[in-house]
């Protein structure tokens, strides 16, 4: 292509602004921002994983949180086991590094994706989106009600967790972490949806039936989006629990999930920056307008409802048009 | 006489009280069209939703190539060489006309399981799907969206899908619906070469396309066949004439 599309443009100023900004915070001590610019990434990142699942295919999972919040209480968990220098179940070895923790979170996300998945993708629309919701509070009571590791209360976690390399307790390196595997996640996302399994997958977004009769099964084709889908926010949840040093059942809740949703429509579905766009203007209402009211989420609303109607292809849309596919 | 391609046998399906298929059998053999036609209401689309696999049978069988097609699901059965078209259009409308025939080129050649290389500059994928629609007139339309084609140019879309997935036999429903004089009149010379491809079983409402083109045409009426037979004997069948073509025709 020789012009640069819109969208394109619109990208780029997203991606430049996420890394000049906490750096120029970093130069001036405002740590604070770097902290707020690292919600964003995470948050970001855990939509970006719905996204393949509920952009691409059309599959409005209302249960991802299941997934965000198994990644934060791997962490968690392997955290505090370390910490107190207790070995894990069978006398597995704890840990504290975070490669080690982002890939025990992305496999358990994945393994336990696999059997909701294969069970939700029986049903489509509504009752989709009911029962990956009834899979996800599952995950939520039992949270809840296993005392081990802390119950309603929440887990905390003593120290960040370590990188090779890299001190994770300052603002700045966490944030640089973080936004790396934003980046490679994006990388991810726009490989898939460009791929022969992509097509597949946007093909059965927009009509099974057709898809069925070229002789391409949507369910497997589905499956594994889910399955991918739930790895990516699995991972954005370590990082979460380790950007707070907290894990608690509000990970899990019914109420992260609709956040998610949230970020993806706000932003653009389908769209490589869109969770980026929406996590940033959710992330920025919420500071900026949570200051001045605990109803902040009034106004958000009012935005959402502003999209939903006037702009169907999200912030992104609004600038950058219509999606094409060529 | 050729051996049939496509074989059902004794083919039933009931939705309550109503028999939509009662008892139906016909074949399709190579070489050749074979014309469904019928009033409204006779069981056509449901026949071809039971052969296509969308709709499971209540009794009889189906044989395609020589196997029994029960219990296998539509995918399966268009892997195995059915190739449909869908009486309403039934195309990815956010795809353009050259990424809904690259879809079924990348079925055909096996694996969806692939997850990073582009699709957009597999020339694996992209002439074979640009010769396809070349061949159905739809070359210039190629970076269209479906949904933004005319109503004409989804259904030559649908025959080039079709094509693309190289059948063994093909399933056409009503191709010609709502295509103009012209249109069909293309449409119809193009089948008419079509059929040494691969055979066809045909159901359509254009009488005039039916007797152009069809070897053997059977007559559905309330879910049975009442009548199969070249279109001469179909002609002056007086049954058939009663029932469907009245008495007029």
């Amino acid at each position: 292509m020789a012009a640069l599309s819109r969208e394109t443009i619109a990208n780029g100023v997203l991606a430049l602004l996420l890394l000049v900004v906490p750096l120029l915070a970093a130069a001036s001590g405002e740590t604070f921002y770097i902290t707020l610019a690292t919600r964003i990434v995470i948050l970001a990142l855990a939509a970006l994983g719905l996204n393949i699942a509920l952009g691409l295919g059309g599959l409005v999972s209302f249960g991802h949180a299941a997934f965000f919040g198994l990644g934060g209480y791997v962490a968690g968990i392997l955290a505090t086991h370390a910490f107190n220098g207790e070995a894990l179940l069978f006398g597995l070895p704890a840990t504290t590094s975070m490669p080690v923790i982002w890939l025990v979170a992305v496999l358990l996300c994945g393994l336990v994706a696999l059997p909701i998945g294969a069970i939700s993708l029986r049903t489509s629309g509504v009752y989709f989106i009911m029962i990956t919701l009834a899979f996800a509070q599952m995950i939520y009571y039992f949270a809840v009600s296993w005392p081990d590791y802390g119950g309603e209360d929440g887990l905390s976690l003593y120290v960040r967790n370590t990188f090779p390399g890299v001190n994770t307790a300052q603002p700045l390196p966490y944030f640089l972490i973080c936004l790396a595997v934003l980046a490679a996640a994006a990388c991810l996302f726009w490989l898939l949806r460009g791929s022969r399994f992509g097509a597949a997958l946007e093909a059965a977004r927009q009509n099974t039936t057709r898809l069925s009769a070229v002789g391409i099964a949507p369910f497997r084709i589905k499956l594994v989006a889910f399955v991918i889908s739930a790895m990516v926010t699995g991972l954005a949840g370590a990082l979460f629990a380790d950007l707070n040093r907290f894990v608690s059942p509000s990970m899990l809740s019914w109420q992260m999930s609709g956040e998610l949703i949230v970020l993806i429509i706000l932003g653009g579905k389908g769209r490589l920056f869109g969770p980026i766009a929406g996590a940033m203007v959710y992330v920025l209402f919420e500071y900026a307008l949570g200051g001045i009211t605990e109803r902040w989420q009034f106004f958000l609303g009012l935005v959402l409802l502003g999209v939903v109607l006037f702009a169907r292809g999200g912030l992104l849309g609004l600038v950058a048009g219509r999606a094409r596919h060529g | 006489m050729a051996e049939a391609i496509l074989q059902l046998t004794d083919l039933r399906k009931n939705f309550g009280a109503l028999k939509a298929t009662d008892g139906v059998s016909l074949d399709l053999r190579a070489g050749e069209i074979h014309a469904l036609i019928g009033p409204n209401g006779a069981g056509k689309s449901t026949l071809i939703h039971q052969i296509s696999g969308s709709l499971t049978p209540d009794g009889g069988s189906i044989r395609f190539l020589g196997q029994d097609m029960a219990g296998l699901d539509m995918a399966v059965r268009a892997r195995r060489g059915l190739g449909r078209s869908f009486q309403i259009s039934s195309l990815a409308p956010e795809f353009t006309a050259l990424r809904n025939v690259m879809l079924a080129v990348q079925a055909r050649q096996g694996s969806s399981f692939r997850f990073f290389r582009s699709v957009g500059s597999d020339k694996s994928l992209t002439d074979p799907a640009m010769a396809m629609l070349a061949r159905v007139g739809l070359e210039n339309r190629a970076s269209v969206p479906a949904a933004e084609l005319s109503h004409g140019e989804r259904r030559q879309l649908e025959v080039a899908i079709a094509l693309a997935l190289g059948p063994k036999a093909f399933l056409l429903d009503e191709p010609m619906a709502g295509l103009g004089p012209d249109g069909s009149k293309k449409l119809t010379g193009f089948l008419d070469a079509l059929r040494h491809e691969a055979p066809i079983l045909l159901v359509e409402h254009d009488m005039d396309a039916v007797f152009a083109l069809a070897d053997r045409i059977s007559v559905l009426v309330y879910g049975r066949v009442i009548a199969t037979g070249t279109v001469d004997e179909i002609r002056a069948n007086p049954e058939v004439r009663r029932a469907y073509l009245g008495d007029t025709a």
